[in-house]
């Protein structure tokens, strides 16, 4: 499996991801916000948390409109894999190849701790190492991960099987306790929590290897 | 010349920053204050010949996010 994993002024976890692709068996590359084309042969886009060029406007607002973020979306509307984690999920909203958008969290504090995810579906290249109705721990660390979308696309998101997880003990008022999504054609994940900060045990958790796992064991077969 | 966008939460969405400022404003006494919201205000100084469907472009590809906020555009 080869994956690429988009590097945005402010990215912050773009090493993370790289380092949990690559512990499932991934060869990695790195793209830069201004490449305009994806490497050959890529099978998965990582769109990574941080702060893509400081948030300024909104939080993944200006990453949406980067060269490199044109391919992505382009990947994605060609069936490619794309997982976006916490900023990578804002991004992912704001280029409209996952619906909603990110809001503020209702408390009005920045969390950092690791909470609880029910796995809503495992059917999904993400989500198949899991069962579903499985508890995970998985670190969140956002000020804005209140998951917003109007009544008839969380309609569509549950009805279609396409809530990937959700909070257990719901940290930031998002929308029927919202954490990741999947795309219609279901190969595309967005997510506010960090799999990548849960997937080696130094960690103090590995609960987020089995979506690389997942991802790695789906995509090398294919 | 220039254009001011006021971008505004949508009606309906939750603005906890609002929220926070409306209890502030509580606390030091002000009454009858039923709510806030806090939006963000964009200027931008623009080449003459700039329309304002051009500036309505920005808004609906940039500067606000249509899923969540609302915008108004001043000319001049």
């Amino acid at each position: 499996m080869k994956a690429a994993v988009v590097v945005f002024p402010g990215s912050n976890c773009d090493r993370d991801l790289a380092v949990a692709f690559r512990a499932a068996g991934a060869d990695v590359e790195m793209v830069w916000h201004k490449d305009t084309d994806l490497p050959e042969g890529v099978d998965i886009v990582g769109v990574p948390g941080g702060f893509s060029f400081g948030d300024y406007l909104r939080c993944g607002a200006i990453a949406a409109h980067s060269p490199i973020c044109k391919a992505v979306k382009g990947h994605a509307d060609r069936g490619g894999y794309v997982l976006g984690v916490c900023n990578g999920f804002q991004v992912l909203t704001e280029t409209g190849v996952l619906p909603g958008a990110l809001l503020r969290n209702a408390g009005l504090k920045y969390i950092c701790k690791t909470v609880g995810l029910r796995v809503e579906t495992s059917q999904s290249a993400f989500t198949e190492g899991y069962n579903a109705g499985d508890v995970v721990d998985i670190p969140i660390a956002h000020h804005d991960g209140n998951y917003f979308a109007d009544d008839a696309t969380l309609a569509a998101l549950e009805g279609e099987d396409r809530v990937a997880f959700r909070y257990t003990d719901n940290p930031n008022g998002s929308q029927r306790d919202i954490a990741g999504i999947l795309s219609p054609n279901r190969r595309v994940l967005g997510m506010m929590p960090h799999p990548e900060r849960a997937a080696d045990a130094g960690h103090g958790g590995t609960d987020g290897q089995a979506l690389f796992r997942a991802v790695a064991g789906q995509l090398t077969s294919a | 010349m220039k254009a001011t966008v006021h971008v505004m939460l949508k009606t309906g969405v939750l603005d906890p920053q609002g929220e926070a400022v409306r209890h502030a404003l509580g606390a030091l006494g002000f009454d009858g204050v039923n709510g806030v919201r806090q939006g963000k205000v964009i200027e931008l100084d623009l080449a003459d010949g700039t329309s304002e469907a051009d500036v309505t472009a920005m808004c609906e590809k940039l500067l606000a996010n249509t899923v969540i906020e609302s915008y108004r555009v001043e000319m001049g």
